[in-house]
């Protein structure tokens, strides 16, 4: 809503329709957190949109974008150990990064405390993988918290943060996709004054922050016992809720959204056919009294949680400490450790449990033709797809191309299938140069986009030049963050609070000791194809600089301009259906239209719902007949479609 | 009339989802109804297929609608109309689709045929449920067809009880100045 970002820090209660993620920045205010951080990843960036919504002059804390996750999370520990509340957010790829760091935490003493809040993917909606964090939670001695709603995303963020200063420590709150953008209405408490005391609190004579050979032991000990500390919090009626049910003899055990799911398969039950019901907001360390008496004469007792057997297996452990006789259902074959516990698989899953009480899921209709399918793919303009489609000009066949994350990554689709393999932020350059190895027949050209460069390419590129690797690198520069909504990075000249130094990408690589570098917009097609020709052909780590604003930003700000004015190309009567425009350089503003009496000839027209009248498109007809639709349109008077002529509007320098 | 009401929405990533979305539940607050629900947000919003869920009536539960149990399902495309309504719509349901055609990556390589307005229709017959094609002659803007597809909603009475005023307080809660003037104008 318009005035989000003064509700967010009103004084008085309010009750506002939010997503998750916004009721957490809510949580932060309220909280009193001072200093906030995160790179980012879905699921998480709506909090930072959430905190941008407030007018800066009356953001209550400090707020950055670093780096990268592990930086952020570091800036938010400093900040921490010198008394400030603090809290880092990313996603769950993210934590692997911040590990390092991560898993020393509990070995700290955090008099400010901390809360890491993690936005977990299962279902791998946005991420490269599924992997389940409740994992980490137990190698780093931490607790973590797990809310569903976005109304206990709110509490919990409360308790998770007075738990963290209380303990002086750091503790995790662990959303999901589906926890992130849930929205309802949630009932917001008042706003404490702030704390004016913001004296620097950092005191390396009360604590050996120092955690090196025998001073481990010590500093683990006090994280073990402080594990069991938040096992007596936990086992109160805030992180385990009996809900009651008629048949005391069944049992269901839920965390996380699965909560949410079973809730819905049991609602049609009557009263006395319902099982008993566990509801668990903190997974680790696990209320073992709480779950011990609510396996207490229940004959059989079922465990529903996404991904892996975690809570299970602590819950059949603690069953056969105690001798008890109750049957654990947990998962049942690798199915149940495969995606999102929506509503329909939560019931696909109870009713092979208890076929009697729980009728199967319909599926979707299977009879007649679905819809095709629709693969994500880069915008209209996009000036990626220009690199892809020039790139592929310049490579043969079998040279091998390496992809890094970000938006750049949908090139491995058809029509370009460039970037071939992926494995995490930053990876391109140095799996490019293993790739190179024992290799003098197939090139290797690796991908990697600027955000992604300053997160986690640096190491990767310094080794190439380091180790003489025979690699050649694109950097598609696009100015943004754009995957994730267009946060600004270290080359933007930007951060989140205003002007920065822009760390210039060529800069950046001649400090690093790069010495082949060639730049050129992406835009000029036959230029790029040209550099990336003869960088290949040259020994050696070469980069190639590809640049061209992300057109999806640059086309909603010039919208926000007054005296905007809608350009569009169209096909005109040169077209001889080559299909150029549509095969190969793939932009979704070509569509197929039937034309003719019976609609039996097949033409190629421009959406105007799509177009932005770019212009790339022009140089790739072989017959010229891409034209702008009107006047002072794109490349009017800059002849037909030639290299470069076609700038995109107001377009950049 | 059972008091509770799941809504399915899909469209094209940068129609407008999640205006249509957060519109629709705004207007349902404002008329008092509890909501629970939920976008797709991220990878999906670079020109995939993108979804948001609502639910109407207070109970607990997930903000998810279950496969083919959606009372309503809102289409802005008509080839995710007819995936929409495979996946989402209960037999006897109400599909209201904006009939605008973005071609997905196999049609435009000629690898499928594009889906019909026919196609769409005889889905609905077979699962007794009633097409509504929404299509607005003249819209100033494309970025308006999802308030094209509001103004049809007010019309029809759907979901019940958010009354067109409600709709309106809405637009006025998310957006301001000429584009706020210009989307009351199309809800009329």
């Amino acid at each position: 809503m318009k005035d989000l970002g003064r509700e967010l820090v009103s004084e008085g209660p309010f009750s506002e329709v939010v997503i998750g993620n916004t009721a957490l920045v809510r949580a932060m205010v309220e909280g009193g957190v001072e200093v906030a951080t995160s790179y980012p990843g879905s699921p998480t960036p709506e909090i930072a949109d959430a905190i941008r919504a407030i007018p800066a002059s009356e953001r209550p804390f400090y707020f950055e974008f670093s780096t990268n996750e592990k930086v952020a999370l570091e800036v938010a520990f400093g900040a921490a150990i010198n008394g400030r509340p603090s809290t880092v957010f990313f996603k769950s790829v993210g934590l692997n990064v911040a590990a390092d760091s991560f898993v020393q935490l509990s070995l700290m003493d955090i008099p400010g405390g901390m809360v890491v809040i993690l936005g977990d993917d299962p279902g791998a909606n946005s991420s490269q993988n599924e992997q389940d964090n409740r994992h980490y939670a137990r190698l780093a001695c931490l607790p973590m918290i797990e809310p569903a709603t976005a109304a206990e995303a709110y509490s919990m963020f409360l308790e998770a943060l007075r738990l963290a200063r209380a303990k002086r420590t750091a503790v995790i709150l662990r959303m999901t996709t589906h926890v992130c953008h849930a929205k309802e209405k949630v009932a917001f408490g008042r706003r404490p004054a702030p704390c004016l005391d913001r004296s620097p609190r950092f005191d390396p004579e009360a604590w050996n922050y120092i955690p090196l050979g025998a001073a481990v032991h010590p500093l683990k000990r006090r994280a073990l016992a402080r594990l069991e500390e938040f096992r007596a919090e936990f086992e109160g009626p805030s992180f385990a809720r009996r809900i009651a049910g008629g048949d005391a003899s069944r049992g269901v055990l839920a965390a996380g959204t699965a909560r949410l799911s079973l809730l819905d398969a049991l609602d049609p039950l009557p009263h006395e056919d319902r099982p008993e019901v566990l509801e668990l907001l903190a997974v680790h360390p696990l209320p073992r009294k709480a779950i011990l008496e609510f396996l207490a004469g229940k004959s059989e007792v079922k465990i529903l949680e996404e991904l892996d057997p975690i809570i299970e297996e602590a819950v059949k452990a603690f069953a056969y400490d105690r001798t008890l006789s109750v049957r654990i259902i947990g998962k049942t074959d690798a199915e149940e450790m495969i995606g999102e516990y929506l509503p329909d698989k939560t019931r696909a899953i109870l009713a092979a449990t208890w076929p009697a009480l729980f009728p199967p899921p319909l599926a979707p209709r299977a009879e007649g033709r679905p819809a095709p399918p629709r693969p994500p793919q880069l915008c209209p303009g996009c000036g990626h797809r220009s690199a892809f489609y020039a790139i592929k000009k310049a490579l043969a066949a079998a040279d091998i191309t390496v992809a890094d994350i970000g938006c750049h990554t949908l090139g491995y689709l058809p029509p370009y299938e460039m970037g071939r393999v992926l494995l995490s932020m930053g990876h391109s350059t140095s799996t490019a140069a293993g790739l190179s190895l024992f290799n003098s027949t197939r090139r290797v050209l690796c991908f990697i986009g600027d955000s992604t460069f300053f997160h986690a390419g640096l190491p990767g590129i310094v080794n190439a030049v380091f180790n003489s690797h025979n690699v050649t690198l694109v950097v598609m520069e696009n100015g943004t963050t754009a995957m994730t909504g267009h946060q600004d990075h270290p080359g933007a000249g930007r951060n989140f609070n205003g002007e920065a130094p822009k760390i210039g990408i060529r800069a950046a690589l001649e400090g690093l000791g790069v010495t082949d570098i060639s730049e050129v917009d992406a835009y000029k097609q036959a230029e790029l194809a040209r550099l990336v020709r003869e960088a290949l052909a040259r020994p050696g780590f070469k980069v190639v600089i590809a640049r061209h604003p992300c057109m999806l930003k640059h086309d909603r700000e010039a919208r926000r301009r007054p005296g905007f004015v809608e350009r569009h190309v169209r096909v005109g009567e040169r077209c001889s259906r080559f299909r150029e425009c549509i095969e190969r350089f793939g932009c979704p503003s070509f569509q197929i239209e039937a034309r003719g009496p019976a609609g039996q000839w097949k033409a190629i027209a421009v959406s105007r719902d799509l177009c932005i009248g770019d212009g790339s498109c022009r140089q790739t007809c072989p017959t010229e007949a891409i034209v702008p639709d009107d006047a002072g349109g794109p490349g009017s008077g800059a002849g037909s479609g030639a290299e470069g002529a076609v700038p995109p509007k107001g377009g950049r320098a | 009339m059972s008091d509770r009401y799941d809504i399915y929405m899909a469209g094209v990533g940068g129609q407008g989802i999640g205006f249509l979305a957060q519109a629709l539940a705004f207007a349902a607050d404002r008329a008092g109804i509890a909501i629970r629900g939920c976008d797709t947000h991220g990878l999906a919003q670079r020109g995939g297929v993108v979804s948001s869920h609502l639910r109407l009536g207070a109970r607990p539960g997930s903000p998810l609608v279950a496969v083919r149990s959606a009372d309503l399902v809102i289409a802005l495309e008509r080839h995710e109309a007819l995936r929409a309504a495979r996946d989402y719509l209960k037999p006897g349901g109400t599909l209201l689709w904006y009939d605008v055609s973005w071609q997905p990556l196999a049609v435009r390589l000629g690898k499928a045929d594009s889906v019909s307005r026919e196609e769409i229709e005889e889905e609905c017959r077979l699962t007794l449920s009633i097409s509504v094609r929404v299509f607005a002659e003249a819209l100033p803007d494309p970025r308006m067809q999802n308030a094209a597809v509001i103004a049809e909603l007010a019309r029809l009475g759907l979901p019940p009880g958010i009354r067109i005023d409600d709709y309106r307080s809405a637009f006025r809660d998310l957006l301001d100045g000429s584009v706020l003037e210009r989307n009351l104008a199309v809800l009329g």
